[in-house]
């Protein structure tokens, strides 16, 4: 049988049998729909907007439009010292301030070629490995209510709470913390910070499980995402995708081992892949799994973390802050592994001014949603939701 | 010759090795290569050949650059001129990257898009143009995106005047 | 099984009461259930539903208005009322504002038939079951003319998913109920009722007295959780695709309508099951020996009391359910209803009327 296209119109099929039968088959002749869902949707998570093309229930074209939420940081940055720079990438990825104030501060320190005190890196991966695991949180609960669950979105922010009074704890600031500064921290962190963060993960872990139990392994969840938007793994990698979502299409590919930065190199974890026993490889429940299998690496690490941490009393982790930030001309693009995928920042120097003459800042949101138009054709509106529910996007991220 | 090479940190001298293949292929259509350690590129110079070496990088058993990591575009003011950065990678074989820059005329000039070899620079070329005004020559899509349709002048160009109201909005304040 | 339960003392007094002509007594007992819907309907189905949904979610849900936040909903009552009554310049106005009505009058109509009591039912129909599911498709009337009348994709959508929901599921559920139908030989619903009463208790109910009632028991549950629209069956207001679905463009006092109507079918659907399979307004407690519990706990302001309790306890399951699961998506709702629950209670009317020729 093959299908010989559409004549007249889109209700009309010419279906032929063999060499000499030919069947027409005629519907019920129908228009499509253009229906915009956003900027103000409940799903889009932010002021995303689809404009779909919809045929009943399917939608034939997604067209995704951003820049609701565009603030110019990259113009911001040409005006501002290299220091004050550090709160803008919190208002990107608003919900892994740490994660992004991290990527920026690496990739100048490479430009200025500077040395790190081995306690601030610890200080910091573990700050970072916090918010990943606050953000992936929210990327899961609010995964369950894009399904329709309301409990687990609820379990998550309850959990989530902790983090943000941690994080609060040490930098004065819940969301927006301005903490990770150029070769430093803005402070050490409190006496019982070992103690404070240590209860954090035994409290969690546990309710970690319950969450798994409650919605990952849910038969009506897995159905909604099992098969589910499918991505292989070349059209991933070709599409720039990065983080959770390409592992979710089998990559392991992690910037924490394959790029390694900080004092990552020296600790024990794992990258989580699915592996296509309980979700097809590359669905939206293989970067739901993996979201979920994460947070307890970043435990592990939390944990390690802890551990060797170096002891030292009054420490001063602003000491090896530079004066004058003024990296010598060049250009670099440094990244790291942000919740969401690869944070990318592109800096040019000119060697005479303290601000860039260009920082360019690679948002992973905005890479993976670009493949949003591909995966959305032919699925029903309640898979589209799933699907971008499950690309997780930010969109203080995407539009910058 | 070599002894630069020596001094050249590991992750260098594999930008290094890639770019010789490329240069063995393209010859003066590119630069020489910049050996910087924060971020080693080289340039297209034939700005016209630049989909098939795009393609050649991709493509090539010994590159396989698959991943385009980041598509900055960035003004050069002194020389008059636009360009992008892009920041290769090969996820899978090698663990190799480079950058490549391609530059064009500040006004009406025009580089060839290569969203058809990476769909990653679709959005990226957008966004440069959106910014920097560049034309991309075969971009299936070539509109504005964080700027509105109707939005004057190109923003991060160095000369760029904010225009005075749009809609009858007051635009500086 | 006795046609007339006996009445226990302080109840039989208390609806014999009356003083000169005017039965006072009766009266009273009457007004139990209406009071009672008033105030559940109103208000403590959604303040109890707030209240669980809390307590399922760790938090403590309302606590400002009045002591642990009782009086909250009719503070929510309040403010709709002061709201503007807006009406979308683009809405048919004329369907727009009649279909919360229909839905509200649609919801609350099938309470005439549902027994509170020996002593208390609004009409005691004797096609009473065959009203009550046949009154709920009217619902749909309203949900298709708030919808259409919006004049909005969203709602739009949400409309036509419902029709096509309620519909389909009316099938299973009323062939479920026609099982109950059978096993007591009426649609009367105070017969089905006094068919499952005796000094027994539980044991005289149709889930407990025949081993096949389970099965149209379940197919009705969860075709009654699909018929009001709630979760995991909640995809005609979907809040995450359909933004509010066919309510979207409504506020005010028309929602609260809207929102009240939900609510009073959710107490209907519950009653109805209690009826049918699990012996409406009379007590569970069995007669032991001399210890007669049954008949302690009989009476027509008992049996109000039982069959609320009975009541509460589906819609607290229907809260339960709607606060663990997710929800199912458009086809997978279909497939259920049309490939599972359908077939099953074809299988589980036949088998009842086999176990009824039999016995």
């Amino acid at each position: 049988m093959q299908e010989l296209g559409k004549v007249e119109s889109n209700s009309t099929r010419i279906i032929r049998q063999d060499d000499k039968r030919v069947t027409i088959e005629k519907d019920l002749d129908t228009e499509h729909m253009v229906l915009s869902m956003g900027p103000q949707h409940p799903s889009t998570h932010g002021v995303l907007r689809l404009e779909c093309i919809t045929d009943g229930e399917v939608v034939v074209e997604a067209e995704p439009y951003l820049g609701y939420l565009h603030r110019c940081f990259e113009k911001h940055c040409e005006k501002i010292d290299y220091p004050a720079i550090v709160p803008y990438t919190d208002r990107m990825d608003y919900l892994a301030g740490m994660n992004s104030e991290l990527a920026y501060c690496i990739t100048v320190e490479k430009l200025l070629d500077i040395e790190i005190p081995r306690r601030v890196e610890f200080i910091r991966v573990i700050v970072s490995e916090l918010n990943r695991i606050a953000s992936h949180l929210v990327a899961i609960g609010t995964y369950a209510i894009d399904l329709g669950a309301f409990t687990p979105f609820l379990f998550c922010f309850r959990d989530r709470e902790h983090i943000m009074n941690l994080l609060e704890w040490i930098s004065g600031a819940r969301m927006l913390y301005n903490y990770i500064w150029i070769g430093g921290l803005a402070y050490d962190v409190p006496a019982d910070f070992k103690k404070r963060v240590d209860e954090f993960v035994t409290y969690f872990r546990p309710k970690a499980v319950e969450l798994y139990k409650l919605l990952t392994e849910n038969e009506i969840f897995v159905k909604r995402t099992y098969d589910i938007g499918i991505m292989p793994a070349d059209v991933a990698i070709n599409y720039g995708w990065s983080g959770p979502m390409l592992r979710g299409s089998g990559v392991k590919w992690d910037l924490r081992r394959n790029d390694p930065y900080s004092i990552y190199p020296e600790l024990d974890f794992e990258v989580p892949v699915p592996d296509g026993k309980f979700s097809v490889v590359g669905d939206c429940l293989s970067r739901h799994l993996v979201r979920a299998l994460e947070m307890e690496e970043s435990l592990r690490i939390i944990e390690q973390c802890l551990a060797k941490m170096p002891e030292e009393p009054n420490f001063n982790s602003r000491a090896l802050i530079p004066k004058k930030i003024r990296p010598k001309a060049g250009e670099v693009y440094g990244r790291a592994e942000n919740p969401r995928g690869e944070l990318g920042y592109y800096i040019v120097s000119d060697g005479k001014s303290t601000s860039p003459i260009r920082c360019k800042a690679r948002s992973s949101c905005f890479v993976n949603l670009s493949a949003m138009k591909d995966l959305s054709k032919g699925q029903l509106i309640p898979d589209l939701v799933a699907i971008i529910g499950s690309i997780d996007i930010v969109l203080g991220e995407v539009d910058r | 010759m070599e002894e630069a090479a020596n001094q050249m940190s590991p992750a260098v001298r594999e930008s290094k090795t890639a770019y010789d293949n490329i240069r063995e292929r393209f010859g003066d259509a590119i630069s020489e290569f910049d050996a910087n350690p924060t971020m080693p590129f080289f340039e297209v110079l034939d700005a016209s050949r630049w989909v098939d070496i795009a393609l050649y990088m991709r493509d090539n058993s010994l590159l396989q650059f698959n991943y385009l990591a980041c598509l900055s575009g960035v003004d050069y003011p002194e020389e008059q001129k636009v360009g992008i950065v892009c920041n290769f990678e090969c996820i899978g074989k090698y663990t190799h990257r480079i950058a490549v820059k391609v530059k064009c005329q500040r006004d009406g000039g025009s580089i060839p898009s290569v969203s058809c070899v990476w769909h990653t620079a679709n959005w990226h070329e957008r966004e440069a143009y959106d910014m920097y005004g560049m034309v991309f020559e075969g971009h299936p899509d070539l509109r504005r995106i964080l700027c509105p349709e109707d939005w004057t002048g190109y923003p991060l160009r160095k000369d760029y005047q904010v225009q005075e109201t749009y809609h009858g909005i007051k635009v500086p304040y | 099984m006795s046609s007339s339960p006996s009445l226990n003392t302080w109840s039989d007094a208390l609806s014999g009461f009356s003083i000169g002509w005017f039965p006072l007594g009766l009266v009273i007992v009457a007004a139990i259930p209406l009071v009672f819907i008033a105030l559940y309907a109103l208000t403590y189905g959604v303040y109890g539903e707030r209240k669980i949904s809390a307590f399922m979610q760790d938090r403590l849900g309302p606590m400002e208005v009045g002591f642990w936040g009782i009086l909250q909903t009719l503070a929510d009552i309040l403010k709709l009322l002061q709201k503007e009554d807006i009406v979308p310049t683009a809405a048919d106005k004329f369907l727009f504002v009649v279909g919360p009505g229909i839905l509200f009058v649609g919801s609350f109509l099938a309470f005439a038939v549902l027994p509170f009591g020996p002593a208390f039912i609004g009409a005691d129909l004797n096609v009473g079951l065959f009203y009550a599911v046949g009154i709920v498709a009217l619902e749909v009337v309203g949900i298709l003319a708030a919808g259409w009348g919006s004049n909005n994709k969203w709602a739009l959508y949400g409309a036509v998913r419902s029709v096509a929901q309620i519909v389909s599921y009316e099938i299973p559920a009323s062939i479920a109920l026609l099982c109950a139908a059978m096993l007591a030989g009426t649609l009367s619903m105070q017969q089905i009722t006094l068919m499952q009463a005796g000094p027994g208790g539980f044991m005289h109910w149709f889930l407990f007295t025949n081993p096949i009632a389970w099965l149209p028991f379940l197919i009705y549950f969860i075709s009654s959780l699909a018929e009001t629209n709630r979760a995991p069956f909640d995809i005609p207001e979907a809040e995450s695709e359909l933004v509010a679905g066919y309510f979207t463009e409504y506020s005010g006092m028309k929602f609260a309508v809207i929102f009240l109507a939900e609510y009073g079918s959710m107490f209907m659907v519950s009653a109805i099951i209690s009826i049918a399979f699990l012996g409406g307004w009379t007590s569970p407690l069995p007669n032991i020996g001399g210890l007669e519990l049954n008949t302690m706990t009989s009476g027509p302001v008992w049996g109000a009391f039982w069959i609320i309790m009975k009541g509460f306890f589906f819609i607290f399951v229907q809260m339960w359910l709607r606060w663990t699961l997710p929800r199912l998506r458009v086809d997978q709702l279909m497939y259920l209803c049309w490939k599972v629950l359908t077939p099953f209670s074809l299988i589980a009317f036949v088998l009842t009327a086999v176990w009824v020729i039999n016995h």
